[in-house]
């Protein structure tokens, strides 16, 4: 093997600033929408109306949503429930007013006869958000577990590099939903989960790949640092792209063949999985460059300021 | 020179792979546990409180309420029912398959306190003078009516308070709810007694299985419902599969292209690993949910993306003028504490998610951990020992099966 750092094909490190730039604009963009417009939550997250219809008969689940919205209403979702698949659960997005209700009422007895009972339930949105708090704190404290392993692996440097490009990531998939107003379930949780699980992956690669080529550098100039890392981004290139490629192929899969309960999973997964990809190349390691050069200039300062 | 007794190994090895996935994977994925979300059915969490001032609810009185429960749902014939105690004071409630919320809710949530009064209300005696399983809903031989028949733990006992009471009417009350109040004829000898007013011999029964699941503990409250019809569930799990076949197929066409000999390899260790996924999880009992399936896909990619590690490096070692089997060994070698440390990360994340998560979040978390162990096993170790097989054959001694351009290998 050779060990001439210099001779990398693309220069990843160059354009970091701009790199940076886009990120920072689009963490801005998304912290103005998740404060203006927030976020498009389903009916896990919010407090709503849960309305049972006892129809008595058989049912076409479309038909139903449809007198719903002659109603001039807007439902979240119809099932079918019942022994006989003569109940017609109907969940609303947003808690019902009586007049609304009754118009409700009205429109089904229209539909399906006067025998119609409809019975109204109030939902509770406590757990989702105790389940979405718990995801949240889960993730931070497995960020946390995660930096202190790859401190003793490789470097402090490494992990915190790595955890922001891990949260810079969740948050722009966050950021993509809040802009495109796409609903927000319970499968929400499991999506970002699985980003994060990636993410690491993305960027441990690329680490590894730098620790071993740093044990056959000298790091004198700040030149030398990016030689280094372009040298070994270059390397793992292939796998990079492989490997998101694989997987986004099955995300793909999913999300075209995959029903409509799952699309904003798989949505949210595709998007999380091509940001992943993106920032271990394009932010972790452009962190650690521009961390290991402050490092640098500031350990020669120090010995400039001792031969002086 | 091709070694023969190495690629018919190989041949074999891969025939029994196909073999056992062809003959047995049609029963291991029928015997999956599928959650709530993928065969539909419903899910109560209820809050717990005391029943009076006295009670407090501690870590006990929780687990006896699940125990009380699960009596009740298994009474009701459903199977597989999840009944878990979450937290300091709340009981989560999973009923797949159910159609019938109104029904099931009635059936967990109804306290049920049976006593015997007399005309000042007086309790005489009470449910926990039930014999073990004394209540049964039957249909009375003489009148055909629905009726539910107790026997009691103590017939003396009950002989005694017949006698004393005979002539007056005996009320029997289910909590403060007056069901009947029949006349005491005679004394009765034998401990037992009857209760009438069923609508059907259904409600008979049902009635019969709460007296016998004896009274809840605790007071408890609904907080939180949720519900998948089944015909959604079903259709969650069909498109899902379909989705996971044509995907993976599209991986494997992809990898072969790619990478040749190595690619064909991964395909198998892919196969191998989505098998004994599912049969590690149907041992272990592990219920299969969407967010199971978000960490199976996410397995699979780990496990693909350890192929690729590891032959990025073997290709390396090609360029560089290695020979097939020096770049094997030391590709593989190279690739292992690259791809080790991947996984290690990730299963640190995982056990703080399972530790720390809720029901959800856990799910996701067993099933990541399980699939990153296997996905070890197959793509690493299986792999490694494959590809040592087909390198040691003799059979594949050209560039292009792995991928590698003759003019990119540099001279040693």
């Amino acid at each position: 093997m050779n060990y001439d750092f210099s001779n990398y094909k693309f220069d990843f490190v160059k354009h970091r600033k701009k790199y940076f730039l886009v990120s920072a604009v689009l963490i801005i963009a998304g912290i103005i929408s998740l404060l203006t417009i927030g976020l498009n939550l389903g009916v896990d997250f919010k407090s709503g109306t849960r309305v049972q219809v006892q129809i008595g008969k058989t049912f076409n689940e479309s038909e139903v949503q449809q007198s719903v919205e002659q109603a001039g209403l807007k439902p979240g979702s119809v099932t079918t429930a019942g022994d006989k698949k003569d109940m017609a659960v109907i969940q609303f997005a947003k808690p019902i007013h009586k007049d609304e209700f009754a118009k409700l009422t009205k429109a089904m007895q229209m539909k399906y006869g006067k025998d119609v009972s409809l019975q109204e339930s109030t939902v509770n949105p406590i757990i989702s958000q105790e389940l979405a708090r718990s995801a949240l704190y889960s993730v931070l404290l497995a960020s946390i577990g995660i930096v202190i392993y790859i401190t003793i692996r490789f470097e402090f440097r490494f992990a915190l590099s790595s955890i922001i490009a891990l949260l810079h990531n969740v948050f722009l998939v966050i950021t993509l939903f809040s802009l495109f107003q796409i609903e927000v379930e319970l499968t929400f949780i499991a999506a970002i989960l699985t980003i994060v699980g990636y993410s690491i992956h993305d960027n441990i690669i690329i680490f590894d790949r730098i620790r071993d080529n740093l044990k056959h550098a000298k790091l004198k100039t700040v030149q030398d640092v990016e030689d280094v890392v372009n040298y070994s981004i270059g390397q793992t290139l292939a796998r990079s792209i492989n490997t998101v490629l694989t997987v986004v192929i099955c995300a793909l899969a999913l999300y075209i063949f995959g029903g409509e309960s799952i699309r904003h999973f798989t949505l949210a997964l595709i998007i999380g999985l091509i940001f992943g990809a993106y920032s271990s190349i394009f932010i972790a390691s452009q962190i650690w460059v521009s961390w290991r050069e402050r490092d640098l200039k500031k350990k020669k300062m120090a010995l400039a300021n001792n031969e002086a | 020179m091709i070694k023969w007794s190495r690629l018919v190994t190989l041949l074999v090895i891969v025939a029994v792979v196909f073999a056992t996935v062809a003959l047995t994977g049609k029963k291991v994925a029928m015997g999956t546990t599928l959650g709530l979300d993928l065969r539909g059915g419903f899910e109560i969490l209820y809050e717990v409180s005391p029943l009076d001032e006295k009670q407090k609810v501690t870590k006990q009185t929780l687990i006896d309420a699940t125990k009380a429960l699960d009596n009740r749902v298994n009474k009701l014939g459903i199977a597989e029912p999840e009944i878990q105690a979450e937290g300091e004071n709340r009981i989560r409630v999973r009923l797949a398959g159910v159609t019938d919320q109104e029904k099931a809710r009635d059936m967990i949530g109804k306290p049920a306190n049976l006593t015997f009064r007399d005309m000042q209300g007086n309790i005489l005696m009470s449910g926990s003078d039930l014999a073990e399983n004394g209540a049964q809903g039957v249909l009375d031989p003489q009148t055909q009516q629905p009726v539910v028949t107790l026997q009691f733990k103590d017939p003396k006992k009950f002989a005694n308070v017949t006698q004393k009471y005979v002539g007056q009417p005996m009320a029997i009350f289910l909590d403060e709810q007056l069901i009947t109040a029949p006349v005491i004829q005679q004394v009765i000898p034998n401990g037992t007694a009857q209760i009438d007013g069923q609508k059907d011999i259904q409600e008979a029964k049902d009635l019969a299985a709460i007296l016998n699941a004896g009274a809840l503990p605790v007071k408890m409250k609904e907080v939180f419902s949720t519900s998948v019809g089944a015909k959604l569930g079903q259709e969650a799990l069909e498109s899902g599969i379909e989705a996971g076949v044509v995907g993976t197929l599209i991986v494997f066409l992809f990898m072969i292209v790619y990478y040749r000999m190595p690619g064909f390899i991964a395909c198998i260790t892919v196969v191998a690993y989505i098998y004994l996924l599912l049969l590690l999880q149907n041992l272990m009992g592990v219920t299969l949910t969407l967010p199971g399936i978000a960490a199976f896909i996410l397995g699979i990619g780990m496990a693909v993306d350890a192929n690729i590690i590891m032959y990025e490096r073997i290709k390396e070692e090609l360029r560089s003028g290695k020979s097939y089997l020096s770049a094997l060994r030391a590709g593989s070698k190279r690739s292992l504490g690259t791809i080790l440390d991947a996984n290690v990360t990730s299963i640190i994340g995982a056990l703080v998610l399972f530790y720390f998560g809720s029901s959800a979040i856990r799910g996701f978390a067993v099933t990541l951990i399980l699939s990153i162990l296997v996905g070890l096993f197959t793509s690493v170790a299986g792999a490694r020992f494959l590809m040592g097989l087909a390198v040691r054959s003799n059979l594949f001694n050209k560039p292009s099966y792995y991928g590698v351009k003759e003019r990119d290998i540099r001279e040693l």
